[in-house]
Formats: structure tokens, C-alpha cells, sequence
């Protein structure tokens, strides 16, 4: 809002230190989008419903719309566009992008980093597990099946273990 | 018949995949333009009322106000179909529902144009509201719209196919069963949002998340008095759309205005607030259903009415009603068959066009009846849907041509998956396979692949294509399709790699974008794959055509000799004879000049000629079976479906794993709605949104979401790319019947109405109990004054399509 002065905090943004000024009554979700042009962090609702908006914050997933930009001072902060490394992928974004866990791809980043965050925890989860951990997030498009698949190959991965995608999840059963 | 393909049927990366996975992709309220402005719209927050005066002179004073306008800047009307132009992107002397756009700012920044908005004052004069079907059909007066066929009846159709009265007499048994389904929303994760920029040239660009750009050019040309040619309407990525971003929408003309008063870019992004009260979602509809069997089930007549909340305004409510009535006879043989529909128009959000567009609704009532109708007559539910299908090109009573027909094979495999006849133990509840409590239930069902006629009537394709060939042997693919998160970019890339011989990733896309692009109609009706796949088919292999001329006069060898494949043009007997595509591509510019060709698709003619015959015909159906299996609680009344075998008749995959997807997508929008999602309105009047929140709608997370067990079955149709049908609607349709038909298996009570909460089983339970009928639903419909049917004789009984001359009243 006009007239309001701008705050400046400090924080680690996707392994880089920034500072970064705005009216103090944004939230983390709208200085990301607005003042740091980082949009890969989607809104669904703005009210802490939907999961879209998910960020790790100190390697902990958050809803960017609850919370202030201002507590982000001082903190570990990582968005989408930082989750792969540099060029590289990260087996989550090669799955689900394999995969088709991404179709309109609009939940797609909150997806991701919750799953990153669940797969640090817990580095081979159990269908169940993968189930209570993104059941914060909406996604209207695929009913979720190939999104656990894309878990399920990544975390393999993640472990060095080769694992193939059963033939029905991709041409059905016979 | 195709063989050795190279690219379709294979489980390819969709071409946008990976900009989806690291935040690149561009939503339309990621774009940021320099100066540029926000809007907000000020809504009613009345359901009915006239507008006695709006006052703007405080918003306009506020500083950062750059403009603000109101329903006199718009005076011309819009809306999607020809005969539904009722809206304006700003009421202008009344308001029809609370949501209804009044007024809007442009500003410096949200927050001030937030402020400006509140600022607006608006005097209003209250008038009566229209909250249901009833009362529409009651309450002529006050009228929600001038027009429409009467009082509060925007649609009345009847039409009658064969005598029904016939074949009710021919009949063993006869049954009349009343359902509702409660409407829903589509809720697709982003939130609508445009940008328009006025340039210095005079031309206006506006970026938008809509499924048919198409359409909102057409309706901007209209609405801005711009000619449409200084018109480009670029439709970004859509974050979901399943029918809700298929309208023009006032949001959209109104930035378009706000950038050609203030010249700079503006922006709008709607609140979820907002978004629930644009809607365009499920109708609700009230339906009666009277269907006459043989004793082994062979259907001999059909008569079904529908009675739609459309909320209000037109929107594609008038095609809606059509289709509430129109696919009925698509799945299982009616030789006579009797339709009436009536849209009412009420104060609520207006209804239009959902996954499925008015036929999940239809269906329900009609594979619920089925298994009814099963019961009576002591078969089983399998079998009466297996030995009655419509047969494979043939000709249905109301003139819909059916092709391939898999819904056979989707049967049997649901059958075997589910083990059906191990665990459906007959209509005997004292002689159960399965614990009470658990069930199992079967529905079937068709869909369109694509409208036969266009929105507008016109004797144009429905889609075009353009290829460009460039000396480096780069190829771009342009169309006018949407992709709204179904892929329909990647099926452009796929097919053209395919044709020419390429990798998918070789080609770059470039779609809806109504400057660069030839028009497809856009995504909507689940037409994409089969008509830009067609259209695609057919550039390509002009383009095709040019290379295997250059390439056969280069190595000297007849063309039918030249093959295209592995980036390579070579001689089919010499492979090792041959050069490179791009090598190809120079050949062929040296020869004819710049490459570029086109493709174009229009549907074949349909065989109905008689007035309401353009909704239905279809260049092909689907096909889809489902068998749910669910698990009741009889004492807290609340459903769990566990699983779901579902088989779908694609045709062909052009890529299995993105119709895995669609498949699954639908199964999960079909359990929503059978389970939890509706749009209900509280307070006396009914007209006040329950909940526009996401969290009070409640749509299913991974908690409830079942386990989905998919077949695919490939039949190839004759009219689709590869013989390719649709999959983005068609698999939702049999969900919602196959829960409620396991429900009754499970307890042993019939809910006749969407959704199924626990409530409503336990209310069923509960009258069961009390040796009443144990049944949830609606008793009566509305006593309406149908007109006379406008009669058509079927193809048995040698109708040519047309409707029978009305007989001549003499006074």
C-alpha cells in the first residue's frame, strides 16, 4: 500500500544471500512473487488451504501465504527455482516431469518441495507415507496416482537402487 | 492399417513437462509488464436488484486511481453462444447475483486499487429472488432476463424420436425413477487472471488463462468496438480449466477497457472468492426418468426430462440442456426415445459447461435406473448393460452416428479385474459373497470426441494447423489449441514427429495465439486430439510430400521408395541411401521456395437434419465401464471407495501414459462429485454461496482419493488421428452411478442423489430400518407446460433425419 515504508530484511534465498525491501505487511508468498519476481511459487487460495504456495523454510515445508515476509530474516528460504542443481535436475523434477505427475503443473512446485522435504525424513517411504505427507496439497488433474509414482521412482533413485515403473502404470493393465 | 510407429503409442515427456517442474512456466499472473496497472472488480452483494445510481467520484480521487468504470462504458453485450448475448462485463441498470461485476479500478497497485474499490458507492433497489428450479417454473415475475421462452424458463426443448408411447405398450416392465444432481465447480487450482496492453499502435494484446481464445476474440471485437484484426488474444497455460475458463469473461473485456483508457498494461487476478462465483460449473439438475424393458432387459422406449438450475446468465446453458438430453442413446440401444429439457434461469452463479458437459448428470440417473430396472427383472447388472449395447456404425433414434464401439471389451476387463462374479452375489441381501457393508457396483458410459458444429455457424474447420520448415531443419508446429494441462501441445508435437520422422523434442510449438496461430475452436468438448490431431496429420504430410519430391529426385529413386524416419529421408531399399532431415528440408527449399504447409479439419455431416440435432453428433464416442468397490459405515453413514476398475476405449493411445493420466484425473473429479463437492447456497432466500473457500468446498485430497485399476482398450476409429479418441471427459461419467450402484450393494439403500454424504445414507438407513423404502432423493418434479415434441421418425422406421411436418391446426 502507498505510504506504507518499506522494510528491508536479509535472508538465504535458494543457497544465495539477498536483501530485499518491502511494505511489511506482505506475506512471504507475495514478496517472492512480487518483489523478487521468483513466480514459480503459485497461489491457490491465499488463505492456507490449498498447498500451492509451499516453500521450505529452514528445509521445512510452509505455506508462503501464512506467513510474514519479515519473519523470513535470517532464515533458509528455498523456492522451485531452486531445487535443481543448476542445469541438473532433481530426480523429483525429472519424475514428475517423466512421468506426467505434472499436467496443468500449477500445484506442481508445492508438490515438489513437500515431497523433497518427506524424502530428506523419510528416504524410503511407504505409499501411506507418501499419501500423509502431500495431503496438504490440492491437485485437481491427475488424482495424485502419477504424482506417487514420481515419488516412489525418485526416492528409489535417490538411493542408487534401479526400479522400473510397473508397465500398467503406464499403458493399464492387460 | 499404420505399423512401425515411431512416436504414437509411446509413453514420450510432454514437451512443457519440464518448464512445469522448475517454475517456468508462464501462468497468466506470472507475466509483468513495465507501468503496469491492477485491477479490481467491485461484485454485488445483492442477488437481485436494480442499480439506482453508482457513485465513483471518492475511488477516482483516491491517489494511485488511474480509472475506474462502470457498466455505461459497456453498453454492447456478449456472451458465448448466439443466442445467449445476456451479459455485460459491467451490469449496467441491474444485478443478477451476488458475484455480479459492478464497477472496476485500475490502479497503481493492488492494495490501492483494493481500497479505490471499496470506495465505490452503489445504491440499489432490492427485487425478489428466484432461488430454484420450483420457483422459476413458478414466479414469472420479477424476471431475471427480457428474454428467454417464458417468465423464468430460459429453455424449453422437446422432441420425440419413434412413438414412446409404443414402446411403453410393447413393454415387460416399466419404470419412472426421479434423481437430483447438486452442481459443482470445477476448482481448478490457478485462479483466473488476464493482462491486457493498449500499444502505441493502437492494438490491443491480451493474455489470458482461457481455454478458448478463439471465442473471447470474437467477444472483445464485439464488446470494444476494436476491429478484430488490431485484436490478439494470447491464452497462457491454463492451471486447470475442465470447462471453467471456456467462457469470455467480463474480467477479460474489462482490463482490455481499463488499458485503452489509462494506456498502460493492466492486470486482474481473481480471488478464490471470485473464482467460485465466475463458476460456469455443473448444473444442478433434477431429472425423471421412464424407461420400458423387455424381460431380458432390451430397452424398448426412453422418456427423459431434465430440469436444470442454470444460475444466472445463458452461458452454454442452452447447449447444456441439449446435452442433458442428448447421449442417452449412444450406450445402449433405445429404439425410441423421448427428450425434454427445461433451463430455469435463478439469482446464482451461473452454470455452464463441466468435464462432461452436461452428461454426468443423464448418466447418473440412467445407470442407476439400470440397476434398478436389473433387480426387477433378476439379472445381473453386467449383463443387462453387456447384451443390449448400441451396435458399432450404426445410426441411434436421434441420428447419432456411432463408429467403433469398445464398450464390450471394457466391460469384460472391469468384470475380471474386479472379480465380479466371485463377489456380486445377486439381488438376494440375505445371500451375500460380501460382508454387509461392502459392495461393488457397475456403470458404463459414452462421450463425445469433439462437437459435430461449431459455437457460430460457419462453414469453416473447426482447426488449423501451420507447419514451418526452416533450412536448419528446424520444424514449428502453430495452432489455436488451449493446452489446459491435458497435453494437447505435446499431441502436436507427437504427430508431427510421427509423420516426418523426427523426435518429439525436435519440434517447437507455438499455440493459442490468435495473431500467430490458425484457429482451432479451443479446449472444450474434448475435441482437441482428434481435430488438431487431424489437422496436424495433414500439414505434415504435405509438408512430408514436398521432402520425399526432393529428396527422390536428389538420390534418383522413385517416391514411393522414400521413407522418413530417425531424422533421416532415405530409400526404403537402400537405407544407407539418404540424407539427413535438415539436408532434406534444403533439397526441398531449393526446389519449391519456403516451406510452409497447413492442415485444416472440419467433422463430418451429421445424418440429423431436424432442429436441435446440432448438439450430439460427434466425429466419434469413447467408451468407458467402471466398477467401484466401496465400504459403508452403517452407523456413521460415511462412504469409502476403495477402488475403482475403470476401461476406457481410446481407440488409440497417442501417448498411453498422458491417457493414464486423463483417465485417472477423471476418476478422481467423478469421486468428488459422488462423494463431497457441491455448490450449495444458504439463507432463507438460498441465493448466498455456502463456501467460495477451498477449504469449506471440499474436494478429495490424497486421503481419499482410491485406487485407481486402468484398462485401455484400443479399437481404432476411422475418424480419429490414428485411429485416437478422446479420454479428458468420457472416464469421469461412469464414476459417480458406479459408487451409488455399490452403495446399494453395500446397505442396501438407493441415494438418487449427488453427492452422496453420509447424511443422506443415514437418513436411507434409517427409513429402511423403519420399513419404509430406503431411498435418499427427490419425489416429485415440476409440473410444466411442455410444448407439443417436435417429432422425428428413426432411422427404423425409415426417418430421414428430418422432423415430421407439424400437423396444421384449423380454426
Amino acid at each position: 500500500m502507498q505510504g506504507h515504508t518499506k522494510k528491508q530484511i536479509a535472508f538465504r534465498l535458494n543457497g544465495e544471500d539477498i536483501e530485499v525491501a518491502f511494505a511489511p505487511h506482505k506475506t512471504l508468498l507475495e514478496v517472492l512473487r512480487e518483489d523478487l519476481n521468483l513466480t514459480g511459487t503459485k497461489h491457490g487460495c491465499e488463505l492456507g488451504e490449498c498447498g500451492t504456495c509451499a516453500v521450505l523454510v529452514d528445509g521445512r515445508s510452509i505455506l508462503s501465504c501464512l506467513m510474514l515476509g519479515l519473519d523470513a530474516e535470517g532464515r533458509e528460504v528455498k523456492t522451485i527455482e531452486g531445487m535443481a542443481n543448476g542445469a541438473e535436475l532433481h530426480p523429483l523434477q525429472q519424475t514428475f516431469a517423466d512421468l506426467g505427475a505434472a499436467q496443468c503443473g500449477y500445484c506442481s512446485p508445492g508438490f515438489l518441495l513437500v515431497a523433497e522435504e518427506l524424502l530428506k525424513k523419510s528416504p524410503d517411504p511407504s505409499r501411506a507415507e507418501i499419501q500423509e505427507a502431500l495431503s496438504g496439497n490440492l491437485c485437481r488433474c491427475t488424482g495424485y496416482i502419477k504424482i506417487y509414482e514420481a515419488v516412489e521412482l525418485a526416492a528409489a533413485r535417490m538411493r542408487g537402487e534401479e526400479m522400473e515403473l510397473p508397465k500398467e502404470s503406464v499403458y493399464g493393465l492387460d | 492399417m499404420v505399423k512401425n510407429l515411431k512416436v504414437v503409442g509411446k509413453p514420450f515427456r510432454k514437451v512443457d513437462a519440464r518448464a512445469k517442474c522448475v517454475g517456468q512456466t508462464k501462468f497468466a499472473d506470472d507475466i509483468v509488464l513495465p507501468r503496469m496497472l491492477f485491477c479490481k472488480i467491485l461484485r454485488s452483494h445483492l442477488p437481485h436488484a436494480l442499480i439506482k445510481n453508482i457513485d465513483v467520484s471518492k475511488a477516482l480521487a483516491l491517489p494511485g486511481v488511474f480509472a475506474v468504470v462502470t457498466g455505461k462504458d459497456f453498453p454492447i453485450p456478449y456472451g458465448i453462444l448466439p443466442v445467449s448475448q445476456d451479459e455485460h462485463a459491467l451490469c449496467i441498470d441491474k444485478v443478477r447475483f451476488i458475484g455480479d461485476p459492478v464497477a472496476a479500478v485500475a490502479a497503481i497497485d493492488e492494495d490501492v486499487a483494493f481500497d479505490a474499490m471499496n470506495l465505490i458507492e452503489v445504491e440499489y433497489e432490492p427485487l425478489d429472488t428466484i432461488s430454484t428450479i420450483d420457483e422459476a417454473v413458478l414466479i414469472d415475475e420479477p424476471r431475471i432476463h427480457e428474454y428467454g421462452d417464458s417468465g423464468n424458463i430460459h429453455k424449453k426443448v422437446s422432441l420425440e424420436f419413434g412413438n414412446v408411447e409404443e414402446g411403453f405398450a410393447e413393454a415387460d416392465l416399466v419404470r419412472e425413477d426421479t434423481f437430483f444432481y447438486e452442481g459443482n465447480t470445477h476448482l481448478p487450482m490457478e485462479q483466473h487472471a488476464a493482462v491486457a496492453h493498449f500499444d502505441s499502435d493502437g492494438k490491443i494484446t491480451l493474455w489470458s488463462s482461457t481455454q478458448t481464445p478463439h471465442y473471447v476474440h470474437r467477444a472483445l471485437a464485439k464488446v470494444l468496438g476494436l476491429p478484430a484484426s488490431h485484436i490478439r488474444v494470447i491464452a497462457t497455460p491454463n492451471g486447470g480449466g475442465f470447462g471453467g475458463k471456456s467462457d469470455p469473461f467480463n474480467h477479460e473485456v474489462v482490463v482490455c477497457k481499463l488499458s485503452m483508457l489509462t494506456g498502460r498494461p493492466v492486470k486482474v487476478t481473481l480471488t478464490r472468492e471470485e473464482v467460485f462465483y465466475c463458476h460456469r460449473g455443473r448444473h444442478p439438475i433434477l431429472m425423471r426418468v421412464k424407461t420400458g424393458v423387455k424381460n431380458d432387459g432390451a430397452i424398448t422406449a426412453m422418456h427423459f426430462q431434465s430440469f436444470l438450475d442454470g444460475g444466472a446468465y445463458g452461458s452454454y446453458g442452452v447447449a447444456s440442456t441439449f446435452y442433458s438430453g442428448a447421449l442417452q442413446t449412444v450406450t445402449y440401444e433405445v429404439p425410441r426415445y423421448k427428450f425434454q429439457g427445461l433451463r430455469a434461469f435463478t439469482n446464482k452463479p451461473p452454470c455452464g459447461p463441466k468435464r462432461g458437459h452436461g452428461t454426468p448428470q443423464p448418466r447418473y440417473a440412467l445407470e442407476v435406473q439400470l440397476d434398478k430396472i436389473a433387480e426387477q427383472l433378476g439379472m445381473d447388472p453386467v449383463e443387462i448393460r453387456r447384451k443390449h449395447l448400441v451396435a458399432p456404425n450404426s445410426i441411434t433414434a436421434n441420428y447419432l452416428r456411432i463408429g467403433s464401439m469398445g464398450l464390450g471389451q471394457c466391460i469384460e476387463k472391469v468384470v475380471e479385474g474386479s472379480r465380479w462374479n466371485e463377489r456380486f452375489s445377486g439381488w438376494d441381501p440375505n445371500n451375500r459373497k460380501l460382508p454387509f457393508g461392502k459392495g461393488i457396483g457397475i456403470a458404463c458410459s459414452s462421450y463425445i470426441c469433439g462437437a459435430g458444429l461449431p459455437i457460430y455457424w460457419n462453414n469453416m474447420p473447426q482447426s488449423g494447423v501451420q507447419l514451418r520448415l526452416d533450412r536448419q531443419g528446424g520444424v514449428c508446429v502453430m495452432c489455436g489449441s488451449t493446452d489446459i494441462g491435458q497435453g494437447s501441445d505435446s499431441i502436436l508435437a507427437y504427430i508431427v514427429a510421427e509423420v516426418l520422422g523426427i523426435d518429439p523434442f525436435d519440434i517447437r510449438v507455438v499455440t493459442a495465439d490468435t495473431d500467430l496461430t490458425p484457429v482451432d475452436l479451443g479446449s472444450y468438448s474434448s475435441r482437441v486430439t482428434l481435430m488438431t490431431g487431424n489437422a496436424a496429420i495433414q500439414a505434415a504430410e504435405r509438408a512430408r510430400e514436398l521432402l520425399v519430391m526432393a529428396v527422390a529426385e536428389k538420390l534418383g529413386v522413385p517416391i514411393e521408395n522414400i521413407s522418413l524416419a530417425e531424422r533421416r529421408v532415405f530409400d526404403v531399399e537402400n537405407p544407407e541411401i539418404g540424407v539427413t532431415f535438415a539436408e532434406a528440408v534444403v533439397l526441398a527449399e531449393s526446389k519449391f521456395g519456403t516451406l510452409g504447409t497447413v492442415g485444416s479439419y472440419s467433422p463430418p455431416r451429421s445424418p440429423g437434419r431436424y432442429k436441435g440435432s446440432g448438439v450430439g453428433p460427434s466425429p466419434a464416442y469413447s467408451y468407458s465401464a467402471a466398477v467401484a468397490e466401496v465400504d459403508v459405515n452403517p452407523d456413521t453413514g460415511i462412504v469409502v471407495v476403495e477402488r475403482v476398475w475403470i476401461a476406457h476405449d481410446i481407440g488409440r493411445s497417442i501417448n498411453p501414459m498422458l491417457v493414464m493420466g486423463q483417465v485417472e484425473g477423471s476418476v478422481y473429479m467423478g469421486l468428488g462429485e459422488i462423494l463431497m463437492e457441491e455448490m450449495v447456497y444458504r439463507e432463507n432466500r438460498n441465493v448466498v454461496h455456502k463456501f467460495p473457500s477451498m477449504l469449506e468446498y471440499k474436494s478429495p485430497t490424497t486421503m481419499e482419493m482410491c485406487d485407481v485399476k486402468t484398462y485401455l482398450i484400443e479399437d481404432p476409429d476411422p475418424n480419429g488421428p490414428y485411429g485416437a479418441k478422446e479420454v479428458g471427459q468420457g472416464p469421469l461419467l461412469p464414476v459417480p452411478p458406479a459408487v451409488a450402484n455399490a452403495v446399494y450393494n453395500a446397505v442396501g439403500v438407493r441415494i438418487d442423489e449427488v453427492p452422496i454424504t453420509p447424511e443422506k445414507v443415514l437418513r436411507a438407513l434409517k427409513d429402511k430400518a423403519r420399513g419404509r423404502i430406503g431411498r435418499f432423493g427427490p419425489a416429485a418434479i415440476p409440473v410444466v407446460d411442455w410444448p407439443e415434441p417436435l417429432r422425428v421418425l428413426t432411422p427404423s422406421e425409415g426417418g430421414d433425419g428430418s422432423e415430421m411436418p407439424r400437423v396444421a391446426v384449423h380454426g
